[in-house]
């Protein structure tokens, strides 16, 4: 199979990753880990040293130069997520620690205040714990019921199981954008549009697409849409939850603190306004920062110029592990993200992992805190290589070697 | 390449996970025990036959990786015939080498055929996959009956 080359100098882009450049085990650092967490550039590492060494200070507080410097790049930051998920205002961006984060608020304001008991909340088979488990937090605080829509032998949802599961107890419609243990890219638009023709909002869980695909949320017309920052060549501890205003505007506030209040008496506090409302307390003001520089640094490249590289990664892998017989793949969707979840024979996925990393592969190998895909295709664990931006045809080939060297090792 | 890694992957260990001793159901066992390790989904049940202090008996079933298998079998193996009280303390001593850092002094020569293991302390992230089946054994002695995890 040819290898065609990136719209971007590779070679280029990995001298931007300092970390890239290193030996484990005596090989040369093969990095396969991108759906847990990326790797990050320059450009992010010194927006992070530049805010300390320049530019801190507390934000929306001071009337002192630093604070309003600090201020300015903070909310700028926000701006340049706005734009990168077209959204319609800066203020429908809130700023939390990740994914999760954003799942659990929107379950603990939104949920609390539209769900009781006998609703239901929707699901699908193939989400992460972290789509899961705040809606049974809800479920059982306010005695609603999770419904899951089944998936196929291929790791695609089915849509006519969806449908079926639509019901006018269903309160809110949570799905995974793309799936962190599968790679499956869930037909959100489809699903937005049958959830819509029955009033009911959808949250996209945006950790996996975020980083590898243009998103829209005015054009997919979602309701909430979250994703983490260290998925996207940003820091960790820092992510998004978009949500549309109007929706914003009408959920309860989450935590108490300073920064979320407009005026507090003993008696009573009225709530700041939109995004801050959900912002308690001092921000994670530095990463934030940085996280916008890490979205300038994607723009840069462009999303669909690396969506494209990693799509031929995704299909020169897919290919050669096609070759090794020992070897099955988890989740075989026409519609996948660079995501090589696989097993080997008789070789427990734990031992893959170790053994690759003596070759200096890093991979994942575990349940990918998707227990339940893990119980439906009835393996205890797989081994899942991820790809990302800076990642090359040549490391696919260290690493389908070192599947044969493992399988070899076995026996 | 991976020859380096020979330290903890041992024939022994390969051997035990393509033909586990002692891996089948025991249907008069007196202690049973489910073991998991959240980490890796591992999972194993392991039954013991306890008379008067005495482990006549030991098995296991379940599904993991070739550390976590081979400690398992290389455990019932080892431990059938002991008292409880010899278990428990062959236990804390394979518990104290498999966490030790590298450079302690060990005696390798107490822990006999466990000694193939204690290569994994130089592996951290899998000493859980060495000592899942030890910790069970420890729980299903005590007779707690409650499922056990490394975590």
């Amino acid at each position: 199979m040819s290898q065609p080359q990136p719209r971007f100098d590779l070679t280029k882009i990995r001298a931007d990753f300092p970390i890239l450049s290193q030996t484990i085990n005596r090989h040369p650092l093969v990095y396969l880990d991108n759906a847990a967490s990326t790797q990050k550039p320059k450009p992010v590492i010194d927006a992070i040293r530049k805010v300390y060494e320049e530019d801190y200070s507390n934000v929306h507080r001071g009337v002192h130069t630093l604070s309003q410097r600090c201020t300015d790049l903070f909310e700028s930051a926000r701006e340049k997520v706005q734009t990168f998920l077209n959204a319609k205002h800066g203020h429908e961006i809130i700023f939390v620690r990740g994914t999760t984060e954003a799942i659990n608020l929107v379950a603990q304001t939104y949920g609390r205040k539209n769900v009781g008991p006998g609703d239901e909340i929707l699901i699908t088979a193939m989400e992460h714990h972290s789509n899961i488990v705040p809606w049974q937090m809800l479920c059982e605080a306010a005695g609603a019921v999770l419904k899951v829509a089944p998936i196929s032998g291929t790791g695609e949802l089915l849509l006519d199981g969806f449908a079926a599961l639509l019901s006018e107890r269903t309160r809110l419609v949570s799905v995974t954008h793309m799936s962190n243990a599968l790679g499956t890219i869930n037909p959100v638009e489809q699903i937005i549009a049958m959830a819509h023709a029955r009033g009911i909002p959808v949250l996209l869980d945006g950790a996996q697409s975020a980083p590898h695909m243009t998103v829209d949320v005015q054009a997919l017309d979602c309701d909430f849409y979250a994703f983490s920052g260290h998925k996207l060549y940003g820091p960790s501890g820092i992510g998004v939850l978009y949500g549309k205003e109007s929706l914003l505007k009408a959920m309860p506030a989450w935590q108490g603190g300073g920064d979320m209040i407009r005026r507090v008496t003993f008696e009573k506090t009225e709530y700041n306004e939109l995004p801050y409302k959900f912002e308690a307390g001092t921000p994670n003001i530095a990463d934030t920062i940085a996280l916008g520089a890490a979205i300038d640094y994607v723009n840069a490249i462009g999303v669909d110029a690396i969506a494209e590289h990693e799509h031929h990664l995704l299909a020169y892998a897919t290919e050669r592990a096609l070759q090794i017989p020992e070897l099955t793949l988890i989740g075989t969707a026409p519609h996948k993200g660079a995501i090589l979840s696989f097993t080997l024979d008789h070789i427990h996925p734990h031992d893959i992992g170790t053994l690759l990393d003596q070759l200096g592969i890093a991979i994942r190998a575990g349940h990918h805190c998707a227990m339940p895909v893990m119980d439906f295709f009835e393996v205890p664990a797989t081994a899942r290589a991820s790809f990302g931006l800076y990642n090359t045809c040549e490391e696919v080939d260290v690493l389908m070697d070192g599947i044969r060297q493992v399988i070899k090792m076995f026996g | 390449m991976l020859d380096q890694i020979r330290d903890l992957y041992q024939e022994v260990v390969f051997d035990h996970n393509r033909n586990p001793r002692n891996f089948r159901v025991m249907e008069d066992a007196n202690r049973k025990i489910e073991g998991f390790n959240p980490l890796c989904g591992d999972r194993i049940t392991l039954y013991a036959k306890v008379i008067d202090g005495l482990i006549e008996d030991v098995s296991f079933q379940g599904s993991g990786c070739a550390i976590s298998t081979a400690s398992a079998s290389l455990m019932t193996e080892i431990v059938k015939g002991q008292t409880e009280q010899e278990a428990e303390q062959l236990f804390e001593l394979f518990h104290r080498i498999t966490t030790g850092k590298n450079g302690d002094e060990v005696n390798l020569e107490a822990l006999g055929k466990l000694a193939v293991l204690a290569g994994v302390r130089a592996y951290p992230a899998r000493v859980k996959c060495a000592t899942l089946a030890w910790h069970s054994l420890q729980s299903a002695l005590k007779n707690d009956g409650e499922t056990v995890s490394t975590e």
